[in-house]
């Protein structure tokens, strides 16, 4: 039997990776793109067409990101606008760049390379930040402040100079720089890139940091739209197995949301940075399977990403019911990306 | 996956679905978060 196109086994296995993706989502305001694509290539799934479906689950994670962020308000549409040519050239050209990948045959390879550094250097920086002892944050103190980076780039005057939302101005060519840059990721992975972007608005164009929030969350809705149409006129995107996901992050995300009430993000962070080493040594056994075509690597490997998720979904959950039980109401943590 | 027409339509076909499953699902759970939130979190409470 067959539910939007997938086995039972699949649709189960989808709807509730979904569910764990968007706990993490919920919860921590990110993750929600970056595992799909490696769970896909484990999976067996070629590199555009897992590519391709994590491009339309972000479009539609970032829809719902949207509407639940809607009242928020710290949005620079302007800046998002003029992002949105480099956007959608950078994603073009990472899609270009797979499927060049793919006619040598070697996306899977290229691609599983990829994700295993960037999910390693995520992971150490998780692990690094759950591990300081200090427990200091990078915020600034006055919420209209840019950083020293963001000043001297926007001291440089190179036309056309665009004014933002606050009245200050930055170079075109800077926002199409970063939106490019971020778009070409996002294109090449299959991501919603906004551990990337948003630092990028905050360091390199020079926005208050709520700001820089609030327009790299819109930023997610346009890569995904640009993504998901780019990938789609291939014809490589999976619905079901899109739809499967979304049925279950949208879920998951709501619990993990209503989780930062409860539970102190710091108790679980470490746990998030050693899920995404597991993640990336995941993607290299898959790639060693692949190399020697030792299916007892396809299996580690498998039973690395998947548990590893629901090890730590289990423990925000574990986390989250015996706060309640406690009765003790934590600070209301996240609002958003981060 | 979404086989007919054109490129161009197919994949204004994805989009528009998968918009209309954001919304569907966004609405739908908030309806049910509405409803099922409260009894679940007195049932775990009273655990």
């Amino acid at each position: 039997m067959a539910v939007l196109g997938l086995s039972v086994e699949l649709l189960v296995l989808f709807v509730g990776f979904g569910f764990m993706v968007g706990v993490f989502f919920g919860f921590f305001g990110m993750g929600g793109s970056f595992l799909v694509t490696p769970a896909l290539l484990i999976l067996g799934y070629p590199a555009p067409v897992a590519i391709g479906s994590s491009m339309a689950f972000v479009f539609g994670t970032a829809i719902i990101a949207t509407m639940k962020h809607a009242d928020v308000g710290n949005v620079d549409y302007r800046l998002g606008a003029l992002m949105f040519v480099g956007i959608t050239l950078g994603i073009e050209g990472g899609r270009l760049f797979v499927f060049f990948l793919e006619e040598l045959g070697r996306a899977e390879l290229v691609v599983g390379i990829a994700y295993v550094l960037l999910l390693a250097a995520i992971g150490v920086l998780f692990t690094r930040s759950a591990l300081r002892a200090d427990g200091a944050d990078d915020e600034p103190d006055d919420p209209d402040e840019i950083p020293e980076l963001a000043k001297t780039i926007k001291s440089y005057d190179v036309p056309p100079m665009m004014t933002l939302a606050d009245g200050s101005k930055a170079s075109l060519w800077t926002i199409s720089g970063v939106g490019g840059g971020v778009g070409l990721v996002s294109g090449f992975l299959g991501i919603g890139g906004g551990f990337i972007r948003m630092p990028a608005i905050y360091y390199l164009i020079g926005v208050p940091l709520a700001v820089a929030v609030g327009t790299s969350l819109f930023g997610a809705l346009i890569s995904g739209g640009v993504g998901a149409f780019s990938y789609g006129r291939s014809g490589v995107i999976d619905v079901g197995v899109v739809t499967a996901l979304l049925v279950g992050s949208a879920l998951g995300a709501r619990i993990g949301s209503a989780a930062t009430v409860y539970v102190d993000e710091s108790d679980v962070t470490i746990y998030f940075g050693i899920m995404l080493l597991l993640a990336s040594a995941a993607v290299a056994f898959g790639e060693i399977a692949n190399w020697t075509g030792i299916a007892a690597f396809d299996t580690v490997s498998f039973v690395l990403l998947i548990g590893s998720s629901a090890l730590v979904t289990t423990i925000i959950l574990y986390y989250g019911t015996k706060e309640i039980r406690a009765g003790a109401l934590g600070p209301a943590a996240t609002t958003g990306e981060k | 996956m979404i086989e007919f027409a054109s490129p161009t339509v197919q994949a204004l076909a994805v989009v528009a679905l998968v918009t209309v499953e954001a919304v569907v699902l966004y609405t739908g759970y908030g309806v049910l978060e509405r409803l099922a939130g409260p009894p679940v979190i007195e049932r775990i409470e009273n655990a």
